[in-house]
């Protein structure tokens, strides 16, 4: 790069226009160059630009980053242009020029404010969007949470009609359930993927596959759940059956409701739901082992097993974690494929912790009962769960920031 | 180590020995479980992907489909078509867009060009994280406390759109964001040295470069977007004709369209037209991803 700037201040004006050119000439095929781009702009014919003396200015820029170049290369023009006023081009119009000649700062700046304050803007908008979220569901939530009879941490019951008896255990209890037996089965399975991408398939194979996984990602929710409640799910309930018939003294397993639309249908196609955003992760994380630890371990004569538990695993294990958690995340918000398999139990049914009974995540019961927002009360019941599901998800996302934070130091 | 005591053994522990019989039936038993688990991985795409296409492709290949809303048709009758759905989808997820790409690619800019290395990006980028982990019912809910209840507006698509911004954002600011960050400093400076002011120089040097890639970020987000569903429920009522005004109270969109006729029983002309719904958003989404990857393949900057 050096060289290209050094040829700029080197030669004659046509010669700064090659300059710019050449670094966009640089740029690998099809990535877009534009055509009427910088060359025309007037601040190329200021003198300053095709100066000699402001080739040494470049030199020392070059090594700094681009907010310092900035910085300096306007002390630089002007500390140049105040040096010598008497050089200026003669096709610079005068009155442009007028007081002190600083030309290149006054055109910048204004742009740059301008441009430079809506950015700002846009990253402030941000934050008090998000600040917003939480500040509003919050301000909608409280009075129905003030007027609860009921204790909204630990009471099942759901009545917001009328005198206001609502709390939030059952949901929890079904979303978090979901959730977790879709991490059960999710996790090892995007492991073992993560594994045989990075570690055993031939790269030539490895990238069909992947690409095959990541189109997991892309197929919509609401086709998940159709295919879950007419397709997977009559298919996978013997299966349950099964399990509950042998394991269904432990409350966990009992046989509760239809195997079809249970929790644990739910939770399998969660699972394959979230698998793509941990396969992902973790494959990135097990790429990036360091290939001398792999090496040392192939000398001492590991299996290819032995490397994997010795340097692959080990090192990749914050990201796993914190690839799991975000699954959670997502796994814990996921509303219409839930909505659309699990059976919701009468009102007043009691209370089960089984696997293999139906119920209402935070999300499902939202959004089935969107039509019952009419009154205040009532909408903010709804609004409280949310506010709920909001800040577990919170929670658990950064949780997993934290966790793949740790792990790269 | 390798004195006289070792040298008569020294043969024997030289010669490369196969891994004992335990050792070699854990590394069999590993190459079993990352190949089962890989099969298992491909297993539910496959079956997906061939119910919604065997049980939705006689409909979508036909032209009534694709021209034809379901305005007066009941499951029990046959003929109408998605072009209700196919419109307010389209529809919803263009107003999407034109408000969550601007402010990504700011908010990227910011982060890149403006602020990196601040304390201002570490608050917005945490922000950003915080964006994309919330679940799209708790979006919709927030347009529903701002939109509806403290603004006092209608249920309408510009709020389903307004609540897919917020899921749409985070996708498209980080995508921008990697982008921006593997154009060649070079680029930037030598834009500099010959006096091309900052703004000019990211609009008309770095935002160029990147274009590529922002562009793929963009039709990834959309096609995440289009197929969210919660949303939908809960800020607009599903309308079977066709209607192109967004402030109105029902929109007919796809996925809504498949939630309407989840339950209608096998056999009956509904259930295909609801698997047919099913393949028609399978294939706008599947599109807009497969376009993106194409336009990220095209346009690759390879990192310094």
């Amino acid at each position: 790069m050096t060289d290209t700037t050094r040829r700029a201040g080197d030669e004659s004006r046509s010669g700064t226009v090659e300059a710019v050119a050449d670094p966009l000439a640089h740029t690998p095929v099809g990535a877009p160059v534009h055509e009427t781009g910088a060359v025309d702009d007037p601040a190329f014919r200021t003198p300053e630009a095709a100066d000699p003396a402001l080739s040494p200015v470049h030199d020392a820029v070059t090594s700094h980053s681009p907010t310092q170049v900035v910085e300096e290369h306007r002390w630089a023009a002007r500390a140049v242009s105040l040096a010598r006023p008497a050089q200026a081009s003669p096709t610079e119009p005068p009155a442009e020029r007028a007081g002190t000649g600083v030309k290149l700062a006054t055109i910048s700046r204004t742009g740059d404010l301008v441009f430079g304050g809506i950015t700002r803007g846009t990253a402030v908008l941000l934050v008090l969007l998000v600040a917003f979220v939480g500040i509003f569901l919050l301000a909608l939530a409280l009075p129905s949470i003030r007027a609860d009879h009921d204790s909204f941490l630990f009471s099942r019951s759901w009545q917001v009609s009328g005198d206001l008896r609502f709390g939030i255990l059952g949901l929890l209890w079904t979303t978090v359930l979901s959730s977790l037996v879709a991490l059960v089965i999710a996790v090892p399975v995007a492991v073992g993927v993560a594994l045989s991408l990075t570690q055993y398939l031939p790269r030539r194979v490895a990238g069909p596959v992947a690409f095959l996984v990541d189109l997991l990602a892309a197929v919509p929710s609401i086709i998940y759940g159709l295919w879950g409640l007419i397709v997977f799910g009559p298919f996978i309930a013997p299966v349950g059956t099964w399990i509950a018939g042998v394991l269904g003294f432990v409350p966990l397993f009992r046989p509760v409701s239809d195997p079809k639309s249970t929790v644990f249908v739910a939770g399998i196609v969660l699972a394959i739901m979230i698998l793509p955003i941990i396969t992902a992760i973790s494959r990135n994380v097990f790429e990036q082992t360091p290939r001398d630890q792999v090496e040392a371990a192939l000398a001492l004569g590991a299996t290819r097993w032995e490397v994997i538990r010795t340097s692959v695993l080990p090192y990749g294990r914050s990201g796993v974690i914190s690839a799991s958690m975000l699954g959670l995340g997502r796994a814990l918000g996921e509303t219409i494929a839930v909505l659309i398999i699990l059976s919701q139990p009468a009102p007043g049914s009691p209370f089960t912790s089984s696997i293999f009974a139906g119920g209402e995540t935070f999300a499902s019961k939202i959004a089935n009962n969107a039509s019952e927002f009419d009154t205040p009360s009532k909408t903010g019941a709804y609004i409280a769960a949310g506010l709920v599901l909001f800040v577990v998800t919170f929670v658990v996302n950064a949780l997993a920031r934290v966790v793949a934070e740790r792990g790269v130091k | 180590m390798a004195t006289a005591t070792t040298s008569d053994t020294t043969e024997a522990q030289l010669s490369f020995r196969r891994p004992s019989g335990a050792r070699t039936v854990k590394n069999a038993l590993a190459t079993v479980y990352v190949g089962v688990a890989t099969l298992l991985a491909l297993i539910p795409l496959v079956w997906v992907l061939w119910t919604v296409v065997s049980k939705g492709a006689r409909l979508v290949f036909s032209s009534t489909w694709w021209l034809e809303s379901q305005r007066g048709i009941t499951p029990r009758r046959e003929g109408g078509g998605a072009y209700h759905a196919i419109v307010g989808t389209l529809e919803i997820g263009l107003i999407c867009a034109v408000i969550a790409v601007p402010l990504g690619v700011l908010g990227a800019i910011f982060l890149v060009e403006y602020a990196r290395g601040t304390r201002a990006a570490r608050v917005v980028s945490f922000t950003v994280d915080i964006l994309s982990g919330i679940p799209s019912i708790v979006a919709a809910l927030f347009v529903y406390a701002l939109v509806i209840t403290i603004l006092g507006f209608g249920r309408s698509a510009v709020a389903v759109a307004l609540s897919l911004v917020l899921l749409m954002l985070p996708v498209v600011l980080r995508s921008t964001e990697e982008m921006l960050k593997l154009v060649p400093d070079s680029l930037r400076e030598a834009s500099y040295a010959l006096g091309v002011p900052k703004w000019k120089t990211i609009l008309q040097v770095v935002i160029p470069t990147s274009f590529g890639g922002i562009s793929t970020g963009v039709m990834l987000g959309l096609a995440r977007v289009m197929g969210e569903t919660a949303p939908l429920l809960i800020l607009v009522s599903y309308a079977v004709g066709i209607n192109f005004s967004p402030t109105s109270a029902t929109m007919g969109s796809l996925p809504t369209m498949i939630n309407a006729g989840r339950d209608v029983a096998p056999g009956l002309p509904g259930y295909d037209r609801t698997w047919a719904a099913a393949l028609t958003l399978i294939i706008i989404v599947m599109l807009l991803n497969l376009v993106a990857r194409g336009i990220a393949r095209a346009t690759k900057l390879k990192e310094k």
